[in-house]
């Protein structure tokens, strides 16, 4: 395409030709992103086919697309002979519980860190993200043997209360509130508000996009959450829908694989988070928009 | 209403640097006083230890009768307008404007008449229900002012409340807030880094450098009788040219000689600054206005005696013709001009003067009619008004006087 002006028609291509370049182009980058669609997403189809499909069905042709016959029969037992609804709720309270005070505790000490001047912030802060540098499962034994004595064992405080605060939320909120033109908050220091009110009404309304981040990163934690639930409970009361799950998919339910029966409660499970991200998807790729002085 | 006294007030911060440094100055009631200076010369500082922003190292703070070094910003019954407006993004306009009242837990009827109110005096009454966002530069700037004036304090302080605007929004909302000061007769501090501003706004205006206070005076005065040669340089546009001169003895009088030409001052400028005697011999700073240099024959007639040189460029304004001309004479390059001069934004001009400073050139402006029948590379006479130069002392950088 460096040909010099005036060779012909052949060295430049003409509009028609560069258009279809073009199209080439797009139609084999579309199927490549198609292609690469479906390996993700095929796990996710044969897990809701598999779970409208008979036993027998499920065993003889575990990967078919297409269930016959089309059964509910699963999601019936799921409800009847299991404690489905008693996992959805403890999912609930824990998810719930943890997902507000979260976004609460997460935002108070970011603003801290951020803003308030007090000795031994800079180590308080190190120290955080030192958190953050330890693997979750280092810590299950020590946090199992730190809730049995502080008594919360098998109790929904020994399953809340860990998961209160992290320390990935409160770095998020310390950097998005250090984005707040500290102008604004001492425009309201000498208008007369407090520095609790300065938090709440002024800052924390700006922080939006951040508390939304973190309010979706909680509530997608915590409801998938399986580790901290094994070790800081064990009655079958306590079990939320990952427990309930993972013990229906590590077969101790007797005869057969159950193929249907374990994917329909995946399913199920599947949906809240699926629809969280669905419609707040925006949002959370845009987690700066908002940060900057208007 | 109160007046502001500020009493040996110094800034320093942790680490040793003094960002103020024993600044006294007494704000009148009702008065409007500019802080200017370059950026990093304490005007800023100065304004938020009134604040309560910043803590008071040392010395002493006033409104009024009370001293406020210990109290907090929301006890000092201040309002401050920052530049770059600090609205708060999720509320309107009106909310804006009450938060103050409502954190003053002013009762409800009467904050939306005062914000009504303050919205009549601003043109801001349509957009009360806007946020701050959908509002252009200007309105914002009016909003950052709407919350100031509906506090109704002691004290307004403006930090370069205009400097986010352009250029002919800054000069009409300049206009404005003078007005609204002027009715409210509210005691104003305002700081700006613009000289333009500051001659314009203040009613007096203090001149800070490097968290020393310069001069403090009226804005004519300070014009027509800079302390040292940094105000000099610093006020005024474009900034007065500094040339190397030498007193000489001449008859009974003094002689100024700028490069090979001689001057005679006129007695009475001898008689006004008495000390130029003790100066004979020894090089001195000599400071002339641009508009102290003109075309023979023109306002100040010449006889005086004149500097010759050649035009370097031609900047026709339409209201006058500012000339660039070239002359044999040594230009004072010591820092105290030069900061002064950079800071007046005429960085161009700084270049042409280091441009032309091989040896003993040195460029100077001169403020001519429009008229001037003046172009590149003519070789051009100016006329000196010998009653309006100014003598510095090299050492101290002190007008001599």
């Amino acid at each position: 395409m460096s040909a010099t002006a005036g060779t012909g028609p052949r060295s430049l291509p003409t509009v028609a030709q560069s258009e279809r370049r073009q199209r080439i182009a797009r139609t084999l980058t579309y199927s490549f992103l198609i292609a690469v669609a479906i390996v993700y997403i095929f796990p996710f189809v044969i897990a809701i086919v598999t779970s409208f499909k008979t036993e027998p069905n499920a065993t003889a042709d575990p990967l078919g697309l297409w269930p016959s016959p089309v059964t509910t029969t699963a999601f019936n037992q799921l409800y009847k002979d299991q404690d489905f609804l008693l996992w959805v709720k403890n999912s609930m309270i824990v998810t719930l519980s943890v997902t507000f005070l979260r976004v609460f505790l997460d935002s108070l000490a970011g603003y801290a860190l951020a803003r308030l001047r007090f000795r031994g912030r800079g180590l308080a802060f190190a120290a955080i993200v030192a958190v953050m540098a330890v693997p979750g499962v280092v810590l299950l034994i020590p946090k199992f043997l730190m809730i049995r004595q502080l008594g919360m064992y098998d109790h929904y405080s020994g399953m809340i209360i860990p998961l209160l605060v992290d320390a990935a939320g409160v770095f998020i909120m310390k950097n998005f509130f250090e984005s707040i033109p500290a102008s604004v908050e001492e425009s309201a220091r000498i208008d007369g508000a407090s520095i609790f009110r300065i938090y709440w009404s002024i800052v924390l309304p700006m922080a939006r996009p951040a508390l939304v981040t973190i309010f979706i990163l909680s509530f997608q934690g915590s409801w998938n959450e399986l580790a901290h639930f094994i070790i800081s409970a064990q009655s079958s009361g306590l079990n939320t829908l990952t427990k309930g799950v993972a013990q229906l998919a590590s077969g101790q339910l007797g005869s057969g694989n159950r193929y249907p029966l374990k994917l329909a409660a995946s399913v199920l499970m599947t949906i809240p988070v699926a629809l969280l991200f669905f419609f707040f998807q925006k949002r959370i790729m845009n987690v700066q928009s908002g940060a900057l002085k208007e | 209403m109160a007046g502001v006294t500020l009493t040996d007030v110094s800034k320093i911060y942790d680490d040793g640097t003094r960002a103020v440094s024993d600044l006294s100055l007494d704000v009148e009631d009702g008065e409007l006083v500019v802080f200017v200076g370059p950026s990093g010369c304490g005007k800023s500082t100065a304004l938020r230890m009134i604040a309560g922003l910043e803590e008071i190292s040392e010395g002493e703070i006033k409104i009024g009768d009370r001293i406020v070094n210990n109290l907090r910003p929301r006890d000092r019954d201040v309002a401050m307008v920052f530049q770059n407006y600090a609205l708060y993004p999720h509320m309107t306009v009106a909310e804006n404007i009450g938060f103050a009242l409502r954190m003053r837990k002013v009762p409800k009827g009467e904050a939306r008449r005062r914000i009504e109110e303050t919205a009549k005096i601003l043109g801001l009454q349509e957009h009360l229900r806007r946020k701050p966002r959908q509002l252009s530069g200007g309105q914002r700037q009016r909003v950052a002012m709407g919350r100031a004036i509906v506090r109704e304090p002691h004290v307004f302080l403006m930090d370069e409340p205009l400097s986010n605007l352009d250029a002919k929004l800054r000069v009409q909302m300049r206009a404005e807030i003078s007005r609204i000061q002027r009715q409210l007769r509210v005691t104003t501090v305002y700081v700006t880094h613009d000289q333009v501003e500051a001659m314009t706004m203040g009613d007096r205006v203090a001149v800070l450098r490097r968290g020393l206070l310069q001069q403090f005076e009226a804005p004519q005065r300070l014009y027509e009788r800079p302390a040292n040669l940094f105000v000099a340089s610093f006020i005024g546009s474009p900034a007065m040219n500094m040339l190397e001169g030498t007193l000489e003895r001449n008859g009974d009088g003094i002689a100024c000689r700028i490069g090979s030409a001689s001057f005679a001052l006129p007695p009475e400028v001898l008689k006004d600054r008495p000390a130029l005697a003790d100066h004979l011999g020894k090089p001195i700073a000599v400071g002339i206005r641009p508009e102290a240099l003109d075309e023979p024959g023109r306002r100040n007639g010449g006889g005086g005696g004149s500097l010759r040189g050649r035009v370097q460029g031609i900047e026709a304004l339409g209201s006058e013709l500012l000339a660039y001309v070239d002359i044999e004479a040594q230009p004072i390059l010591v820092e105290d001009v030069l900061e002064g001069i950079v800071d007046a934004e005429a960085a161009a001009d700084i270049a042409q003067i280091k441009g032309g400073s091989d040896g003993a050139r040195a460029t100077v402006v001169a403020r001519l009619e429009p008229s001037a029948n003046v172009h590149p590379d003519d070789t051009l006479e100016l006329a000196v008004d010998l009653r309006r130069l100014h003598f510095f002392d090299l050492d101290s950088g002190l007008s001599i006087v």
